[in-house]
């Protein structure tokens, strides 16, 4: 599961990884966001959505996204 | 009125909490975070701390403690909850407060006195308040129906809103205003050792609200 920031939200963290980024010579960088991912072993991925509504992501405030491998 | 104060692994808050309770009511007692057992309870206090260590969200993973179990049944029924700093976490991550708090704007954890505007009658009250995820942030249209209905409770004077919740907010209340969350933390503040004693007007408040 990628969960991230909602868009518009401001990202406090993706910006101060945007503004380091110039130091360290990465030119040409923009709209960082920082979110996170979630690794699981599921018997039944149907349940995963329902899984990130109620605990892995906060609806109100970021956006998560299910890959499976 | 006899105060409950919860207590999560993790919770830092809890004496002080217990104390202010103390100072403001008739008893209170510390209720362990696998406890349901409210009986007897006029009113709840969810302090401050990191709850379960605040991992993955703030609040994310108490709220599906049986204590808050017990508190989500409390406030259905009128009960007087107030949630303070990663209580306040708690009871939005609970859905019984609306809103989230999010990581500070500048990122930093801070920690200082503020002064609080009581939306109310626009009292100006000092309370201390230590948070690293305080920023207050509902969606716009949240924010309007909030304003509408006085369920903003605090604001930050101007100047003191040092962590970029939108609105100036530092706390909310449910519909009903039974259920109170603000960042600050009015427990450090009933004992004039420590400066102020404005933080027992925060427990008034919401012992009025259920009067």
């Amino acid at each position: 599961m990628l969960i991230r920031p909602k868009e518009g939200i401001l990202d406090p963290q993706g910006k101060a990884v945007e503004r380091a980024l110039p130091a360290l010579g990465f030119e040409g960088i923009e709209q960082v966001h920082v979110g996170r991912m979630v690794e699981l072993e599921a018997e039944d991925p149907e349940r995963l959505g329902e899984l990130c509504e109620k605990l892995l992501a906060n609806p109100l405030i970021e956006d998560y996204e299910i890959q499976t491998l | 009125m006899i105060w409950a104060v919860l207590h999560f692994p993790g919770s830092c808050d809890e004496r002080d909490a217990l104390h202010a309770c103390e100072a403001h009511g008739d008893g209170a007692q510390l209720i362990w975070h696998e406890s349901r057992d409210l009986d007897g309870v006029d009113g709840v206090v969810v302090p401050g701390g990191f709850s379960y260590g605040d991992y993955l969200r703030a609040g994310a993973i108490a709220r599906f403690s049986p204590a808050m179990e017990a508190v989500a049944e409390a406030a259905a029924g009128g009960a007087p909850v107030l949630g303070i700093c990663n209580g306040f976490q708690v009871l939005c991550e609970a859905g019984l407060l609306p809103g989230a708090l999010l990581r500070n704007v500048e990122l930093r954890f801070r920690c200082h006195q503020v002064d609080l505007v009581d939306e109310r009658d626009g009292a100006l009250l000092s309370i201390p308040a230590k948070h690293g995820e305080g920023r207050y942030y509902a969606p716009e249209a949240m924010l309007d129906d909030l304003e509408a209905n006085g369920q903003i409770a605090y604001r930050y004077a101007e100047g003191h809103n040092s962590n970029g919740s939108a609105r100036d907010i530092a706390g909310v209340t449910n519909e009903r205003g039974n259920v109170l969350g603000l960042m600050p933390h009015p427990e450090h503040a009933v004992d004039p050792l420590t400066g102020s004693t404005d933080g027992l007007r925060v427990f008034d408040r919401l012992a009025q609200a259920v009067a």
